[in-house]
């Protein structure tokens, strides 16, 4: 598929974006501001971005508890969501969700959940709310190998498949959950050979390759919004951090630093869509997202915290 | 204004609310089996055919995740279980997600879903098609529970649920299906929240939740006979529930009596009592009572049955004991006819 180069670069944009936010809260976490539980998204940053320009802002994107990068990369707004790390009632959840739970509804994201696989049914959802509107829009529904293990995956894709839902399943296969490999947790049978089983159209690319993401997201876009049903997206990858906080995990035993190192010097997702831009462009990105990022801050240490137990709106004893 | 059954009126309700409403919708396991959940579906599918009336494969958690994330996009679907017994395996659904996402996202979606669980009570169904789970699911901030008791509410309160934009719990009692009453015609609502005095009195405030309410009712017909005036309140609503009737109604009579229709360990019945006696205990005359069944599953043999489940003679009993009177005359009963096979 030969990607147009807008597309590439808005791809490359939206990873740096992401990394650079996310090195941002790393480097100021400690500093205890941000009391929620926050699973970054380092080293993944090329799937959220690949896919979310293959898609429309009026597509819904159903994420998980590691949302920042997906939540960005659906356009949504960095302000609000750096306020609702930090509690505040300016924060996309109005200081009642966290980190895990970012919605930005204009820009066409939805609410995540903290369960595993608790949100797959609901991209099935949303999108059969498509089709009984009969609106042209699809879902993208994202979550982990972890997910897969769960009898919510299996059902999810069996009903999508059955009814032909305009959805598009995305596993980010980054090997852990927590800090448990794969191989002790799944049967030796690749995850898309067994959402094929379900009758789902399946593929497996490399997640750290921005432009494969992209062309396979695209590809099932399309037959979505012909009719043609869901499909599934195996995207291999690897997390560069521990599985919830700002720093590396190897201490744990898991892994080794050779091991990260390997990945996060010959394998990173962000500097291998690099050779697709100018060096000007990547200074231009590189200094508006550090920019954005310390004012979102900046704003964030500002607002208020939010004044009521009880959303505005909510009856008090709900 | 028409008689018709209890299951009728659930039906009625729904044709009411699909014609009115095109977001309401239908979905659920086995509901396009020609049974049509003990015909409350009858006509349906045909009429709205199979985007509103969607069956939905084995899968009763995928089913309400789904749902559920209709209704945030503002449809108003109905999720239908022939038994409430399937709602455990539906519960990270319905509690970290249902009952939570309004409030976890300061109150930008509404969750306007209908669970509707049939409770199986009767001809055998032994322990795993008989639970109530009403105690449990009213444990939880954010669900509003309901269990209507006769066909007007049966109707009035199926409406007022597809209608409400929190998730609903409709706790229906299949003992009720063959039940005949009045029902008003049209999009009559019966308010959720609001609970309805079935027999005023003056001696005694006898609180009662789905069977037990009919229970009651003969209890109070029979106590007449002992010259007690027994005030009958059927909740309907169990979250939240309409706490300024029943206190209103136990400062009129000093005592309280709360026969439940689930398990007592912190159930329905416990949480009246407790809120009764925290607020208006310079009222009571004697300490309150609960009747609710047994603390075991229920058996399956009918030779066995008839006594896990207290009835009318047992709440007379408990009043009389309660109202220090003799309790010779508690011999009354009242047996419901035994509906079946199923």
């Amino acid at each position: 598929m030969e990607i147009p180069k807008s597309i590439v670069e808005n791809i490359y944009e939206s990873a740096l974006r992401i990394r650079t936010i996310e090195d941002g809260i790393s480097s100021i976490y400690h500093l205890r501001e941000m009391r929620t539980p926050t699973h970054l998204y380092t080293g993944q940053e090329a799937i959220a971005a690949g896919a979310c320009q293959a898609l429309e802002t009026k597509d819904l994107v159903y994420s998980y508890y590691r949302s920042h990068g997906w939540y960005l990369a659906k356009g949504g707004n960095l302000n609000r969501m750096m306020a609702e790390l930090f509690g505040k009632a300016t924060g996309c959840s109005k200081g009642f969700g966290g980190s895990m739970h970012l919605i930005d509804l204009e820009a066409g994201f939805t609410g995540t959940s903290a369960i595993v696989a608790g949100a797959i049914p609901h991209a099935v959802g949303g999108a059969f709310t498509f089709q009984y509107r009969k609106t042209q829009n699809v879902v993208l529904s994202c979550f982990g190998d972890g997910a897969t293990e769960e009898g919510l995956f299996q059902e999810s894709l069996m009903f999508a498949s059955l009814r032909k839902i305009p959805v598009i399943f995305l596993c980010e296969n980054n090997g852990l959950a927590t800090n448990t490999w794969i191989k002790d947790r799944q049967p030796n049978v690749p995850i898309y050979k067994r959402a094929e089983g379900l009758g789902v159209r399946s593929e497996i690319v490399d997640g750290n390759d921005g432009l494969a993401v992209y062309a396979a997201v695209k590809k099932a876009v399309d037959l979505a919004r012909e009719g043609a049903g869901p499909s599934f997206i195996e995207c291999t990858t690897y997390r560069l951090l521990e599985h919830c906080g700002p720093n590396r995990d190897t201490a744990l035993g898991a892994r080794t630093d050779a091991e990260v190192d390997e990945w996060k010097f010959n394998n990173d997702p962000v500097k291998r869509l690099e050779k697709h831009v100018s060096p000007e462009f990547k200074a231009r990105v590189l200094e508006k997202a550090k920019k954005d990022f310390d004012m979102a801050v900046e704003q964030a240490r500002k607002d208020p915290f939010p004044t009521s137990l009880i959303p505005e709106g909510l009856p008090c004893q709900l | 204004m028409p008689v018709m059954k209890f299951s009728e009126a659930i039906r009625d309700a729904y044709f009411e609310t699909m014609r009115a409403h095109p977001e309401v919708f239908m979905i659920g396991v086995g509901i396009i089996d020609p049974k049509a959940v003990f015909n409350t579906l009858n006509g349906l599918r045909e009429e709205f055919g199979d985007m509103r009336f969607v069956e939905g494969p084995l899968a009763e958690q995928m089913l309400t995740g789904f749902s559920f994330a209709a209704a945030t996009l503002g449809l108003r679907p109905v999720l239908i279980h022939h038994r409430i017994d399937f709602l455990p395996l539906t519960m990270d659904q319905i509690v970290s997600h249902c009952s939570k996402w309004t409030y976890m996202f300061g109150n930008q979606q509404k969750v306007p879903i209908v669970i509707r669980g049939i409770v199986g009570r009767g001809w055998g169904n032994g322990p795993q098609h008989t639970q109530s789970m009403q105690g449990t699911m009213s444990h939880f901030p954010g669900l509003k529970v309901v269990v209507p008791t006769n066909a007007a509410d049966a109707k009035g309160l199926m409406i007022s649920s597809i209608l409400d934009n929190d998730p609903v719990i409709f706790v229906e009692h299949r003992w009720f299906h063959e039940d005949t009453g009045e029902v008003p015609e049209g999009l009559y609502r019966v308010p959720i929240g609001k609970a309805r005095i079935a027999t005023s009195g003056k001696d005694l405030t006898l609180v009662a939740i789905g069977p037990m309410v009919q229970e009651a009712i003969l209890a109070a017909e029979t106590l007449t006979k002992s010259g007690k005036s027994v005030e009958v309140i059927d909740l309907r609503t169990i979250r939240p529930i309409d706490y300024e009737t029943v206190l209103d109604s136990v400062k009129k009579t000093g005592h309280l009596i709360v026969a439940d229709s689930d398990w007592g360990q912190c159930g329905v019945a416990s949480a009246v009592i407790s809120h009764v006696t925290q607020n208006a205990f310079e009222a009571l005359k004697k300490a309150p009572c609960a009747i609710t069944w047994p603390e075991h599953p229920a058996p399956a043999s009918y030779g066995i049955e008839p006594t896990y489940y207290p009835m009318a003679k047992n709440i007379v009993t408990q009043c009389l004991k309660t109202l220090d009177h003799s309790t010779d005359h508690a011999t009354h009963q009242t047996e419901k006819p035994v509906y079946g096979p199923f």
